[in-house]
């Protein structure tokens, strides 16, 4: 592939210029506005963001120079796509409300799936625990203290089988939040969708599979990133193969925002991600038209309702650029960005935590008005653990709530041609080229992680924003303003007999299955992983014997090795 | 004579990588001008120890919000006796649910800062704690 590194993309990008006021508005500004600020100065010098991005007193004309509505806005499902994707949106199909859950073993959570199927959720999220998100079995040394805890516990297709029982995944489709170890836990779930005799062809669903944002935001990374490329890769060429309607990535913002990015960071550096995996799959010789229509992406909803719309606006005209400039895709499909939104775990406060159903809903608006696919809302406790049942439930009502009553899905993008709202989508597109090019100058988002360039952005953003708070310019209500005594809450308590319990289930999963079949089948991945084959099928034949994640994920860090961070503070 | 700088660990234990927080402190503690060590992620009770025996520090900082609290806390605890530095303070910040906190106190740590604490706080509790020895 030769994409030169600073190539730059040919549609123009309108941002704040200077503004050329009309003689309207310089009217107003003489005779109505400087009497009114000549009697009393308004209540803060400078108005911004929660991004600490400055906004301007009033939007009109004068922010949209050079802003062709027939170029940067166009019409609903057609590009740029800054509309949204579909010409219909929500009038003829709501996004799919999926609500991420899981905590303790398998069967506690397909309990919770349960009942959240029964009370109307249209989707599946699954939320792993530490121990599998870093690829080690519930009863490895390093799981003590944390098996169930942040999330279920799945050490083999056995526990795989439990967590879908009596789910069909052939109708429903589940997202699951899962990184470094993703191949392997999605090769469990492919082996209980045949089990269940669900056509792969058919099933749909989506990986997140995200390693990029491991190393930038999350940390949970095991290997380096070149072969954790190289393994997103092959779960990119399997999808594309045998199971085309399958999201095979969801390239994640939202990890990138809760470590503290601003919203023009979030944006910048998920969509630069994108283009990596982009590049890397190019390289690998798949076709740009075929592999990216499985690609999905995933953003936060922080509190800043306009400056959030913007952002996922911005996503899909950055998008489309990308594909079709960069990329020369020729497929409509590959154009659109496709995004899951979820409410800003960040922004919850322990205290006063009745106060969070109300910042939620308000979140959850602005990815409704952006135009997102699907939502998870937070639960109003989540400043101190796993939603309880009550807490869940709240969480739902309010995506359903906003669906029914509110009326904001009667139209298409009902905020399209506020000056406010398209000058802040110009404003922010903008903002996320300029981060977009100074990395392409890095050499790629591979080599500005290795140089902690996006760590070091946030880790400044994030202290910024610490400092703003604790000096009072940021206010947090219940937090440094408006205090009052409290009582604790009810919460969700997840006790350590959901070790011993995993403990038990794993050394009787491997005292019951072929000890010979396991030690083959893990030679033969860790044969594969030496040479460039594709190690899909190898680690699906791995997970069919009930091999575990550990011994999995062991057998290819054996080869690959383990990645340590340089750590920036 | 300039006054000794209080030296501080900051220490994510567990497999959590969530280090937003302790990246925050370790600056916030540093710009008050202490000695900050930041030990990076991933580091068990007994990597946790050696560090603070080895950089000699007045405190260690540790940031849990996974809820394995209840079970690193005492653990680190315990080797920090064994050690024989009992007089090193020791405090948890993250998300830590009120009803766990009595036991931890018991356990001997010194400080618990939940969330929404501002870093102001958590340097003045070090001033303030560390007082009659600075």
């Amino acid at each position: 592939m030769s994409e030169p590194s600073d190539k730059k993309t040919k549609s123009p990008v309108c941002g704040a210029g200077s503004r050329k006021l009309s003689s309207a508005e310089q009217a107003w500004e003489k005779n109505t506005l400087a009497p009114t600020l000549a009697k009393s100065a308004e209540r803060q010098k400078e108005f911004t963001t929660t991004s600490s991005y400055p906004i301007r007193r009033l939007y009109s004309e004068a922010d949209l120079a050079g802003w062709e509505p027939a170029r940067d806005l166009s019409f609903p499902g057609e590009p740029p796509y800054t509309r949204g994707i579909h010409p219909t949106m929500y009038r003829t199909r709501l996004w799919t409300m999926r609500q991420f859950a899981g905590f303790g073993t398998a069967e506690d959570t397909n309990q919770r799936f349960r009942y959240l199927l029964a009370h109307g959720q249209t989707g599946l999220s699954t939320a792993f625990d530490l121990p599998t998100l870093m690829g080690y079995d519930s009863d490895h040394p390093l799981s003590e203290g944390e098996v169930g805890k942040c999330g279920v516990a799945i050490s083999s297709l056995a526990d795989m089988e439990v967590l879908f029982d009596q789910i069909p995944l052939a109708d429903v489709t589940t997202s699951m939040t899962i990184n470094s170890p993703a191949a392997v836990i999605w090769a469990m779930y492919l082996a209980v969708a045949e089990k269940q005799g669900a056509d792969w062809k058919k099933i749909s669903g989506t990986l997140q599979n995200d390693i990029l944002k491991e190393y930038i935001a999350q940390k949970e990374y095991i290997y380096p990133p070149e072969p954790s490329m190289r393994l997103v890769i092959d779960t990119f060429e399997f999808g594309m193969k045998h199971t085309p309607k399958f999201n095979v990535i969801s390239i994640s913002g939202y990890h990138i925002r809760e470590a503290g990015s601003t919203a023009i960071q979030e944006l910048a550096f998920t969509l630069r991600d994108g283009m990596e995996y982009v590049e890397w799959a190019m390289r690998r010789g798949l076709p740009v038209d075929e592999f990216t229509p499985q690609l999905s992406f995933f953003f936060n909803a922080h509190n800043d309702f306009f400056e959030e719309i913007a952002k996922y606006r911005a996503a899909r005209r950055i998008w489309y650029k990308a594909m079709t400039e960069r990329y020369q895709s020729a497929n409509p499909r590959s154009w659109a960005l496709r995004f899951h939104t979820q409410t800003a775990g960040c922004s919850l406060t322990a205290q006063q935590p009745m106060n969070n159903v109300v910042r939620t809903a308000i979140q959850a608006l602005a990815g409704v008005m952006g135009g997102t696919q699907s939502l998870h809302t937070n639960s109003l406790d989540e400043a101190w653990a796993l939603p309880t049942e009550f807490a869940a439930t709240v969480a739902l009502r309010t995506q359903q709530i906003i669906a029914h009553e509110t009326g904001v899905t009667n139209t298409v993008d009902p905020l399209g041609g506020s000056y406010f709202v398209e000058a802040l989508t110009n404003e922010v597109e903008q903002g996320a080229w300029e981060y977009i090019r100074r990395i392409d100058a890095m050499g790629g988002m591979v080599a500005a992680i290795e140089k902690s360039y996006p760590q070091r952005e946030i880790a400044e953003a994030s202290y910024r924003y610490q400092m703003a708070v604790d000096r009072k310019e940021k206010i947090i209500v219940g937090v440094n303003e408006y205090v009052t005594p409290e009582k604790p809450i009810e919460l969700l308590q997840i006790d350590e007999t959901v070790a011993r319990r995993q403990a038990a289930r794993l050394s009787k999963l491997r005292a019951g299955r072929s000890s010979v079949e396991v030690d083959r089948r893990l030679q033969a991945l860790r044969k594969a992983a030496h040479s460039s084959e594709n190690l899909m099928p190898f680690i699906y034949d791995a997970v069919k014997s009930y091999a575990t994640l550990g011994e999995i994920c062991e057998a290819m860090r054996t080869v690959f090795g383990a990645y340590e961070e340089l750590s920036v503070t | 004579m300039p006054e000794k700088k209080i030296r501080v660990l900051i220490a994510k234990p567990g497999l959590d990588g969530h280090d937003r927080g302790a990246k925050i402190i370790a600056r916030a503690l540093r710009d008050a001008g202490m000695e900050v060590i930041y030990t990076g992620l991933r580091q068990t009770p007994d990597m946790i120890a050696s560090a603070a025996a080895q950089e000699d520090v007045d405190v260690i900082g540790l940031s849990i919000l996974s809820g394995a609290h209840n079970t690193l806390c005492p653990q680190l605890m315990k080797l920090l006796h064994e050690k024989g530095m009992d007089d090193v303070t020791v405090l948890v910040g993250g998300i830590i649910p009120e009803a766990d906190i009595p036991a931890l106190k018991q356990a001997g740590i010194a400080g618990i800062f939940l969330p929404g604490t501002s870093t102001q706080d958590i340097i003045e509790f070090i001033h303030k704690r560390l007082a009659p020895a600075h």
